[in-house]
């Protein structure tokens, strides 16, 4: 079995983004970039199935400019057997870059594609269930737990209210969610290894598929803050408090 | 032009009803001034049909009654909205796992770029939704001629319910063949949804174990008939269950009255709760982000001040 995982870079979870002074987009110029968490998760689950026998090659693909080298070479450094960088010159929005996945995934044929359920930047979460539908795969999105068993992906999903299990056939796409796994930290002698293997680049231009935006960013602005209210000294003063608030009843 | 609503059933023991979030998504897409048709994608759906030809504003019921159904799959939710869309220029759904499950394989479907968890809806195809775990707004316009979204509920005022819309059954297409629905678990529990809970107490890392927090929390819940909550941290630490996860890879609430008891106040947390009206944190750290949006903060050991907040009551 082959597993395609795709990955994106992204501004660093831990950094808070800042807005151009002129609000005409975020600011990420010089800030720390990574990988997308879930993405981790992915090539987490991508990589115990080969580790158990299921799987026999990982091939992690990223969609960009050559700034995503980075992330593709962590992906090599947690063990993936493969990577391909997709070049594309513009900011590509989930439909595109699901047509270009698609693209990759007739070319590759893999029998189970695990993606991220949604890159924290923009926080769509659409990629996945796009990309299942453009190949006509059945999807499981949101996956807290994944199991092979003959010629079907065994998926438990994180819904509201609780979890649902279904069988997919492969040809399959997963959604990884972070309960999935916990993805291996990266050795040093890994990482070093992994800057000598070679990267695969593919023009977008081969594939010929539009990748326009169809999303117009016309503006960014800070939200709404809530403001911060009163400290109160006890239970007692808590209550009170409440209490005249009409429409609370305690 | 008209507008096709997609709406949520939720299934509590063998019970079904709609989702009460459908009542913000009628209201949400009164902005097109357009006539507007609500599906319901079930088995045995003619009583959920009666109920929601009541919400006001809605034109048509369109109902399935298929075996398919009893668990709805993205793949076969997506093909009977394909099977039915020929007219239809704005596709909703309140935003929830079911929705953003399903839309984005209707909007691949249909050749749409979609929008998810709209904040709100303006003049030519232009809406604003967070990106960045909520720190960041943006405004965007829309190119394509078919609208797909999905709206965040607590921006919009619900619906009343004084409609009387036309009830339509439809066929629905074959089965998507390669999705097997197998089993779920549902979080069992006679405290109310937390999605559409009037008060809400959650707990953080600090509740230190899952002893704590239901010895805590349950009898404090209990008493303000609310439903509980968790941090992410809280979650992970395996101190509660992660069905009552709120934040921005959990759920989103935005009760009359939310109770954070020993939450730090990760901006991921924050981002599911800072719709809720009145917000109380109870922490002992004092320098806790969670006060800078709480309403009413309280300084104070959580394992004193919750037994006695309870007593209280």
């Amino acid at each position: 079995m082959k597993i395609l995982v795709a990955v994106k870079r992204v501004v660093d979870y831990n950094i808070k983004v800042r807005i151009k002074t002129d609000g005409s987009d975020v600011d990420i110029e010089g800030v720390k970039m990574g990988i997308n968490p879930f993405d981790e998760n992915a090539i987490e689950e991508a990589l115990r199935l080969k580790e158990s026998g299921l799987a026999t090659e990982v091939l992690v693909v990223a969609i960009g400019n050559s700034a995503n080298q980075d992330v593709l070479r962590h992906a090599l450094a947690m063990g993936a057997d493969r990577a391909i960088l997709l070049e594309a010159a513009i900011a590509i929005q989930p439909l595109a870059t699901a047509k270009l996945l698609k693209a990759m995934v007739l070319r590759e044929q893999p029998d189970l594609i695990i993606l991220g359920k949604q890159a924290i930047d923009d926080d769509t979460g659409h990629l996945g269930q796009m990309l299942a539908a453009l190949l006509d795969y059945p999807q499981g999105a949101f996956a807290s737990v994944l199991q092979i068993e003959g010629n079907e992906c065994l998926v438990t999903r994180e819904v509201d209210g609780g979890t649902e299990t279904i069988a997919l056939i492969l040809p399959a796409v997963v959604t990884a969610d972070l309960r999935l796994n916990n993805p291996r930290f990266v050795k040093l002698p890994n990482l070093m290894m992994a800057r000598k293997k070679t990267i695969e680049t593919i023009n977008d231009s081969e594939f010929s598929i539009n990748t326009e935006p169809r999303l117009n960013l016309l503006k960014v602005s800070e939200p709404p803050a809530r403001k911060a209210g009163i400290k109160v000294g006890s239970v007692e003063e808590l209550l009170s408090k409440l209490r005249a608030h009409e429409g609370i009843l305690l | 032009m008209t507008i096709l609503i997609l709406a949520e059933i939720l299934t509590d023991h063998d019970d079904q009803k709609l989702s009460p979030s459908v009542l913000q998504a009628v209201a949400a897409a009164q902005f097109w001034n357009s006539p507007i048709h609500l599906l319901i994608a079930g088995n045995n759906t003619a009583a959920m049909a009666q109920k929601a030809a009541s919400i006001s504003g809605v034109e048509r019921v369109i109902h399935t009654n298929s075996d398919q159904f009893s668990h709805p799959t993205a793949e076969g939710v997506a093909n009977l909205i394909i099977s039915i869309s020929h007219d239809y220029k704005v596709i909703l759904a309140s935003h929830s796992s079911f929705s953003r499950n399903a839309l984005p394989r209707v909007a691949a479907l249909l050749d749409v770029e979609m929008i998810s968890d709209v904040l709100e809806i303006k003049a030519n195809n232009t809406y604003v939704r967070s990106i960045y775990a909520g720190n960041v707004l943006t405004t965007i316009q829309s190119t394509d001629t078919l609208q797909v979204l999905t709206i965040h509920a607590s921006s919009f005022t619900g619906q009343s319910l004084e409609g009387d819309a036309e009830i339509v059954s439809t066929t629905s297409p074959a089965a998507f063949g390669k999705t097997r629905w197998l089993s779920e678990v549902r979080s069992q529990s006679d405290r109310p949804a937390l999605s559409a809970a009037k008060v809400v107490v959650s707990g953080g890392r600090s509740m230190a174990s899952a002893e704590n927090f239901q010895q805590l929390l349950s009898p404090l819940a209990d008493k303000l008939g609310a439903a509980l909550g968790a941090t992410r941290a809280a979650v992970d630490a395996g101190f509660a269950p992660n069905d009552i996860q709120v934040g921005q890879t959990g759920i989103v609430v935005a009760p009359e009255l939310y109770i954070a008891v020993g939450v730090s106040g990760a901006v991921q947390h924050i981002y599911g709760m800072k719709d809720s009206r009145i917000v109380v944190a109870i922490n002992q750290d004092p320098d806790a982000p969670i006060f800078q949006v709480a309403d009413y903060g309280l300084v104070a050991d959580l394992f004193e001040a919750i037994p006695a907040l309870t007593a209280a009551l």
